[in-house]
């Protein structure tokens, strides 16, 4: 940005500025990758439905890590809820997916809400452990109340109708691949508007200091609520999507494990950066549908050492490699 | 009210053991999280390599249960110091999340080359004869490995506790969790006292995991399984203090034999809602600094 105060430094600051959230040509990039995935390898349409599903898991992980700075291990608290409410409300007569969604993203909101309000005026370690304990009790509540959720069996008899009475769940996973990925889409639009709004903007400057925000009057504790909500929405929905598509809802969907997992998958894509899950999170499924298959426990030793590789070498994850090349090159 | 006095001791009597292992694992990340701000997930780690060194020199080559236990702590304690030297020292002071991705990385290694080398079953600790059976202390009978923990946890508490309050080495380490930059400026090898503080943590923590075999079973998910629970220890004792992990571990271990016994069902969830109080009532934990 030109500092003048001039006309036309004030005409290159607004035109900077308007730049700056303008649909760029590589943000078609994953949306032509995942239609050229359709056509190219229309035998795995269903891991393909749970990618995109996952993807929005760590779009919704990224708002509050990357944009918000919340480190959190309890991710998995909102998605499960958003599984377990899609699941519920599918097995006891209403398998409308839509209205599913919504009510998931509705409860799963109403849990980062209420739990928002009790722990977001922590920090550091507490934080990580308060979310971490929010999880782990939801976790040790619904395995305790096996006449809802199926306990340790897992949520049985889901019966999810046709999207719009029409486009049945099928067996090849055409279906399941479009719905993830009109709702990815929708989020994906949704989430980029708002990190460039100047709400956006004020998340990332209470990430950044949030006394001096707090000095210049910014509401610090309700941005933080506000942006902790949504991303509970939308982690919620992810967690519906994937129980609407396979039919399952276990004890598992709200683990420590994959509250961990979507942070590392985010994590080797890039945090704060909107796109991080769109790389990490294919790259790292890919990889597990390949490897595990052949040795299912090594598997945790070859991405284990490349964690640790990426934390020692490649910090930013391929994105942020990719940044570096860039300037370089 | 006799058998409930009696049931009171009994489930007390294992709440102490468990809580003195879940001490000797915790105590030592407290400090080094407390002294150099580092997020580590990993810890469990080292308890479980104790576990395994111990389980495997007692069932596999007959070792003495003590030998076995020191054997545990030293080895332990001499592998974590080229892991902290490589690994974790360039990551001090930098960014949480690459901590996390580090130590995460870490425990899934670590249980992959544990169930590599010792398969998927658990390792059960084959007690010498002289431990396993009870004892009678006049008001009701206990187990003689319970009791060992309890005499063997609370030895350490206090030889730490002295050493960390007495001897120049416990000094040093008291400056550098206060301040690190003025530790620095009069002179003190930060360096140095980042590595021995970390192995000595370390080296408690695989005898911790040695010893409490028989009560935190050894397998390959140990360190993932268990993480919630020392991370608890710490977060509620408070950051960098020896008394802090002391206290939740006693707290966290009685509630959770008294639990398994009174609700076994709600067991996990009562520990999880008392974490949750205290850490909103205390933010910092028991003994944080403000």
């Amino acid at each position: 940005m030109t500092g003048g105060t001039g006309p036309d430094g004030r005409s290159a600051a607004i035109e900077a500025f308007a730049r700056r959230h303008r649909y760029r040509p590589a943000e078609a990039l994953p949306w032509l990758a995942a239609l050229a995935g359709y056509f190219l390898f229309p035998g795995y349409l269903p891991l393909a439905a749970q990618i995109l599903a996952t993807i929005l898991f760590a779009l919704s992980a990224d708002l509050v890590l990357g944009y918000a700075g919340i480190v959190t291990l309890g991710q998995a608290a909102f998605f499960g809820a958003g599984a377990y409410t899609a699941g519920i409300v599918a097995a006891h007569g209403w398998g409308e997916p839509i209205t599913g969604l919504v009510a998931a993203a509705a409860a799963a909101a109403l849990v980062g809400f209420l739990s928002g309000l009790l722990i977001l005026r922590s920090s550091g370690l507490t934080l990580l452990m308060q979310t971490l304990v929010v999880a782990a009790m939801l976790a040790a509540a619904a395995n305790q109340a096996s006449a809802v959720t199926g306990g340790d069996d897992g949520l049985q008899g889901m019966e999810v109708w046709p999207i719009f009475g029409h486009f049945a769940f099928g067996l090849y996973g055409r279906t399941a691949f479009f719905y993830c990925l009109v709702v990815l889409f929708l989020c994906w639009l949704a989430v980029r508007r708002l990190v460039h709004s100047a709400f956006g903007r004020s998340l990332t400057g209470i990430r950044e200091n949030g006394a001096r925000m707090r000095a210049i009057g910014a509401p610090v504790m309700g941005r933080r609520l506000a942006v902790y909500t949504i991303s509970a929405a939308l982690a919620g929905v992810s967690g519906a999507l994937v129980a609407q598509t396979t039919g399952l809802v276990a004890l598992d969907s709200l683990g420590l494990e994959r509250s961990g997992t979507v942070l590392i998958m985010l994590i080797i894509g890039g945090v704060g950066r909107l796109y991080g899950g769109f790389i990490g999170v294919p790259l790292y499924m890919i990889a597990q549908d390949r490897f595990s298959t052949v040795e299912p426990v090594y598997w945790y030793f070859w991405v284990g050492l490349l964690m640790v590789l990426l934390a020692s070498f490649a910090r930013g994850g391929v994105l942020g490699l990719i940044d570096q090349l860039w300037r370089r090159g | 009210m006799n058998s409930a006095l009696s049931a009171a001791l009994s489930v007390g009597f294992h709440g102490l053991a468990f809580a003195m292992v879940l001490y000797l694992i915790s105590v030592g990340l407290s400090v080094t999280m407390g002294m150099m701000g580092f997020i580590n997930l990993a810890h469990g780690v080292f308890a479980m390599a104790g576990g395994y060194v111990m389980t495997g020199l007692i069932n596999d080559h007959g070792a003495p249960f003590a030998v076995a236990a020191a054997a545990a702590a030293v080895a332990v304690a001499l592998a974590s110091i080229p892991l902290e030297r490589l690994l974790y020292r360039r990551l001090y002071g930098g960014d949480e999340l690459d901590q996390v991705l580090l130590t995460m990385g870490l425990v899934f290694m670590s249980g992959a080359a544990a169930h590599y080398l010792r398969g998927p079953v658990q390792q059960p600790l084959r007690l010498p004869h002289s431990l396993s059976g009870g004892v009678e202390l006049g008001f009701g009978e206990f187990s003689l490995y319970d009791s060992l923990l309890i005499v063997c946890g609370a030895l350490l508490a206090t030889a730490l506790w002295l050493g960390l309050e007495r001897s120049r080495f416990g000094a040093q380490i008291r400056a550098a969790v206060d301040n690190l930059r003025m530790a620095q400026s009069v002179g003190i090898d930060t360096s140095r006292l980042f590595s021995l503080t970390f192995a000595l943590g370390s080296g408690l923590a695989g005898l911790g995991g040695g010893l409490g075999s028989n009560l935190i079973t050894i397998a390959p998910g140990y360190a993932l399984d268990n993480l919630v629970y020392f991370l608890i220890v710490v977060a509620i004792g408070g950051l960098g203090s020896i008394r802090g992990p002391f206290v939740a571990a006693m707290l966290i271990g009685v509630a959770d034999s008294a639990c398994d016994y009174l609700v076994p069902q709600f067991g996990a969830f009562f520990i999880y809602a008392m974490t949750m109080a205290l850490l909103l009532w205390r933010p910092r934990g028991l003994f944080g600094r403000a």
